[in-house]
């Protein structure tokens, strides 16, 4: 049987986020209950959650976070960090027996910042710096999988249902301003915790439902500038996408959901000149990297997320608010558990970005 | 009201318009039955000397020269502004033959004169010549 | 007579019963096959002219003809075939180089039907055109490498593209190969329909002018026609390095075929052979082509994309990478089945490979490269419907270019005896008795059926997998799966087997 990344596997889900604006810090416990009434949107094959603000006292270091499949393949590794960074702190990431999470890989997590001479003579900026560090670790080096590697932001993922994945990681022990979850119901057996949701790339993280059928063109296009699509999954490459367009390209948040979900030509025909130029411009470069098929994402990153589902709608998600918090998920009554006195829910149009930023200086 | 008008730019000379024509005005139910090892007898007629072809059929006059001179009455212009010839009422003289500046009347089968009635008194409906011409030579329409 | 002898491939089998002798095969057949004899009033067949192009058959009032194959045959032998051992035949009575038209008509592999298309289920919807906007709009051109901002706002400058309404564009014809009702019809059609033809290597007559938005001129090794205001007149220029019919060798066209108006619009005199060059005399390197790109884009300003045309060669890979960088806008590439007026029968079977491969291997190596969105890829070389537009976009064409199926609708009966000038459906020769019967406001229109249905049959497959936009299924070699391939075409296809 063919391991993930081998081959695609597809697979329906369910997403949750809840995120506070003026960038006050939660623990995990809220963003687990979300998924509890979400549960038969998963056959317990994958789970995860993201949290953002979740090592304040380590912020300014790069959080990698990593799964081995032996203690020698940790040592390679860890040779391999060391030629790159400087490590700060090493350490297992604390888990708790649970019945349900089985066949762990060892979990370790790493605080480090590049190396300064490295660095200086690779002549690249951090970020893509630990990008290209991260690429050849994961498609070049067996036994090793780098599954998060923002700052001061963490994925914690596994092979189970996503309310026993965030009790085995004690999520609850972490406090953070913004937290993702994603619960995984796919049609083979990947049997590899790398394989389970959000994936993660610097501070973006991505968690999705839906199957979306550009993922060839996606991917072809996106693998031409560096980019290893090492699991073939969805999530990988909108990640990538992502990245390339907002860290790489520039664009800002409203465009890159313009290049994903691009309106129909019919729709840019009616719009006033100026919006039509940018869309039709947008829409031509970056015609590969629309993104056809159902899909529902939160894409989580340093100080905001954006929700967006494709242009027919063709999977379900809500929105809603109470205080300063904002909460997303696929149904409300993960976001009722959550927040039972949730206000203004609606569901957002296809197409239309939910942006969500935390006020400034305050993450 | 609509009449059969042909573009020699696109007549071939092929002559099926005469063919369909006949065909159609035999009242019988195969092409082959109707007009194998027999003198065809069209409606329309195709000029062709020369460099251009042209398939000449009645234009259905405002103020037909023919229906003046009939002497037997058997031509009358119809409320639908067709032009006819009532076969019965017909004696053979040719008088309309000689007046049509067209040549747009012929000898038929049997000495009565015939012409081109655009297909509306037979089971065709609409014009045989038109819809068998494989060039749009011919086309059945209303002009001014 | 004797040893030239070759028995008539065709006959023409008239049914006696039927045939009202109304004299309108004798009238339309350009090759004086059929005649009528007044004296028995039968209608009488020389078979010896006839090159089963249909015209009799089609237009015959009762049905009364057929053309047959020949059953007068040598011994029958898989390894000389009667092809082979006629064509030994004319040359040693004739001595010279056997000529040929239209494409290779050798039983060679189709890849396009050894290639399976995907639908979506359970996991994922199928779309329903006729419910859901489902775009097919393309637009060729160079894209840039990265976005420009001005302060805060998006520079949208693009360098110039071609807007198409659907993935597929008329192919090089060029008037002399084909007449003027011909070109006049390919005009009307993509004007109509929002895509473009192309003016193939014999100019662009005057009266076309008018119909330049959707215009491609091109220039080939033989420049015919080519001056400023020609440059001007057209959409895009596209530079024909060869064609998929005869790589390596230039066009050719007979000088029965060249009368005042081919010789005014060609700038050469009437009655010679008009013979284009092999290669262009002024490029004999990829640097030469890349001075030749931006000599164009000079003389039109920038405005207008520059198209680099190949036929598809064994390192096809390798030259569509050099062509990519040296300026080039969008590169066509002719596979092997192309179609042609005339070329050498030896040249057009056995040089150039399928276009499915050659497409595959290039629209991977250009990936490979980083560079595949700097040029558009446009292909031909027989596609034959709308699930090989579908297939090649899969594989990664941004369009395809039809010619034989344009034709095809037109009228061509595909009898390939273009090279004598005597074509009866009005196509494919200069005699105005001829060129009369195609009737351009029934060509374009059929041209715009075709194009129509093909559309819509575009949209339908996309609908089926889940896709509501044409540019999501470019390169998208995962909706396709290979059937009865063995391991290196899938591998050079970049696709799975079916099952897998």
């Amino acid at each position: 049987m063919k391991k993930e990344g081998q081959i695609r596997i597809p697979s329906g889900c369910a997403i949750s986020a809840a995120i506070s604006r003026s960038g006050q810090r939660i623990t995990g416990e809220k963003i687990i209950d979300s998924m509890r009434p979400m549960h038969d949107r998963s056959n317990g094959l994958g789970g995860g959650f993201a949290g953002y603000g979740i090592y304040p006292e380590y912020k300014d270091l790069y959080a990698l976070h990593i799964f081995y499949d032996s203690d020698a393949y940790r040592s390679q590794c860890e040779l391999f960090i060391k030629e790159s960074f400087e490590v700060v702190k090493a350490e297992p990431i604390p888990t708790r027996k649970t019945p349900e999470i089985t066949d762990e890989p060892l979990i370790w997590r790493y605080f480090v910042t590049p190396l300064r001479s490295v660095l200086a003579s690779a002549q690249l900026d951090e970020k893509e710096y630990v990008t290209r560090f991260v690429t050849r670790v994961n498609s070049l080096m067996t036994g090793c999988y780098v599954f998060s590697c923002g700052k001061n932001m963490g994925a914690f993922k596994a092979v189970g249902f996503p309310e026993d994945v965030g009790h085995f990681y004690r999520l609850e022990e972490y406090r953070a301003y913004s937290w993702t979850a994603h619960g995984r119901y796919p049609t083979n057996t990947p049997g590899w915790w790398g394989g389970a949701h959000p994936f993660a790339l610097l501070d973006y993280s991505v968690v999705h439902n839906g199957e979306i059928s550009s993922y060839d063109a996606n991917r072809r296009f996106i693998e031409m500038f560096g980019y290893k699509c090492t699991l073939q999954t969805d999530t990988e490459v909108i990640t990538y996408i992502a990245d390339y367009l907002l860290r790489r390209q520039g664009l800002t948040l409203e465009e890159t959901a313009s290049v994903i979900a691009a309106p129909f030509w019919e729709t840019i025909g009616r719009m006033d000149e100026d919006a039509r130029r940018k869309a039709t411009y947008l829409r031509t470069i970056f015609g590969s990297l629309l993104i056809t098929g159902p899909f529902s994402i939160i894409l989580g990153f340093e100080g905001g997320l954006m929700a967006l589902n494709d242009r027919l709608k063709l999977r379900s998600m809500v929105a809603g608010e109470k205080g300063d918090f904002v909460y997303v998920a696929s149904e409300e009554a993960a976001i009722r558990a959550m927040e039972p006195d949730v206000e203004n829910v609606y569901a957002p149009q296809g197409g239309e970005p939910v942006i969500v930023k935390v006020k400034e200086g305050q993450y | 009201m609509k009449r059969v008008f042909v573009d020699e730019q696109w007549c071939l000379g092929c002559h099926l318009c005469e063919y369909n024509c006949a065909y159609a005005n035999s009242g019988a139910d195969s092409m082959v039955k109707a007009l194998k090892d027999r003198q065809i007898f069209p409606r329309v007629r195709v000029e062709d000397t020369g460099k251009i072809t042209f398939a000449l059929s009645c234009r259905h006059c405002s103020d037909p020269i023919c229906v003046k001179g009939c002497i037997s009455g058997a031509l009358s212009k119809g409320t639908d502004g067709a032009v006819r010839i009532d076969r019965d009422k017909c004696v053979g003289c040719f008088t309309c033959i000689l007046l049509c500046p067209y040549g747009a009347v012929m000898a038929g089968e049997g000495g009565a004169a015939i012409k081109c009635e655009l297909c509306l008194e037979n089971a065709c409906g609409a014009p045989a010549c038109v819809a068998g011409c494989p060039n749009r030579a011919l086309v059945y329409e209303e002009r001014g | 007579m004797g040893i030239d002898f070759i028995y008539p491939e065709f006959e023409v089998k008239r049914d006696r019963e039927r045939c009202i002798a109304c004299r309108v095969c004798e009238r339309q057949c350009a090759n004086c096959v059929h005649s009528y004899d007044e004296e028995s009033g039968l209608m009488l067949s020389d078979e010896s002219q006839c090159v089963d192009c249909h015209r009799c058959v089609s237009l015959c009032p009762t049905r009364a003809l057929k053309i047959v194959k020949s059953d007068c045959a040598l011994r029958e032998n898989a390894n000389w075939t009667t092809d082979a051992i006629n064509e030994i035949y004319k040359q040693a009575s004739s001595g010279g180089v056997l000529l040929s038209s239209m494409g290779n008509p050798k039983p060679m592999p189709v890849y396009w039907d050894r290639i399976l298309i995907n639908a979506s289920q359970v996991t994922n919807p199928s779309i329903d055109p006729l419910r859901e906007p489902m775009e097919t709009r393309v637009f060729l051109g160079k894209k840039p490498d990265r976005i420009k901002r001005e302060g805060d706002e998006l520079c949208c400058e693009l360098t110039p593209q071609l807007e198409l309404s659907m993935p597929v564009m008329f192919s090089a014809m060029s008037y002399g190969s084909i007449s003027y009702n011909a070109h006049k019809s390919l005009a009307i059609a993509a004007s109509k329909l929002g895509i473009l033809y192309n003016t193939g290597e014999g100019g662009l007559h005057e009266d076309f002018y008018a119909y330049g938005a959707n215009t491609i001129v091109q220039v080939a090794s033989g420049r015919f026609g080519v001056h400023e205001k020609y440059l001007e007149a057209g959409a895009a220029v596209e530079i024909k390095m060869g064609q998929g019919a005869k790589p390596g060798i230039g066009g050719h066209l007979p000088g029965t075929k060249i009368g005042s108006d081919i010789s005014r619009t060609r700038m050469i005199p009437e009655g010679s052979d008009a013979i284009s060059p092999a290669p262009h005399h002024d490029i004999y390197s990829i640097e030469d082509l890349r001075q030749l790109v931006y000599s164009i884009k000079e003389t039109t300003g920038y405005r207008k994309p520059v198209i680099v045309k190949v036929a598809a060669v064994h390192n096809i890979a390798a030259i569509t990478s050099g062509i990519a960088r040296s300026g080039a806008d969008i590169i066509a590439i002719d596979g092997f089945r192309g179609g042609t007026g005339a070329a050498p029968t030896r040249i057009r079977d056995n040089v150039g490979i399928p276009i499915e491969l050659a497409l595959a291997s290039v629209d991977t190596r250009l990936r490979e490269e980083g560079i595949r969105n700097n040029v558009s890829l446009v292909v031909g070389g027989s596609i034959h419907s709308s699930a090989d537009v579908i297939k090649a976009i899969a594989l990664g064409a941004d369009a395809c270019y039809i010619a034989t199926a344009a034709l095809l609708a037109l009228g061509c009966h595909l009898c390939r005896t273009c090279q004598t000038g005597n074509c009866n459906w009005g196509i494919a020769t200069q005699r105005p008795e001829l060129v009369k019967r195609l009737n351009p406001d029934i060509g374009s229109e059929r041209l715009i059926n075709l194009m129509t249905a093909w559309n819509h049959e575009i949209k339908e497959l996309m609908g089926g997998m889940g896709i509501n936009s044409i540019e999501a299924l470019r390169g998208n070699r995962l909706m396709l799966r290979g059937v009865g391939l063995n391991g290196k075409e899938l591998e050079i296809l970049g696709i799975s087997h079916a099952g897998e």
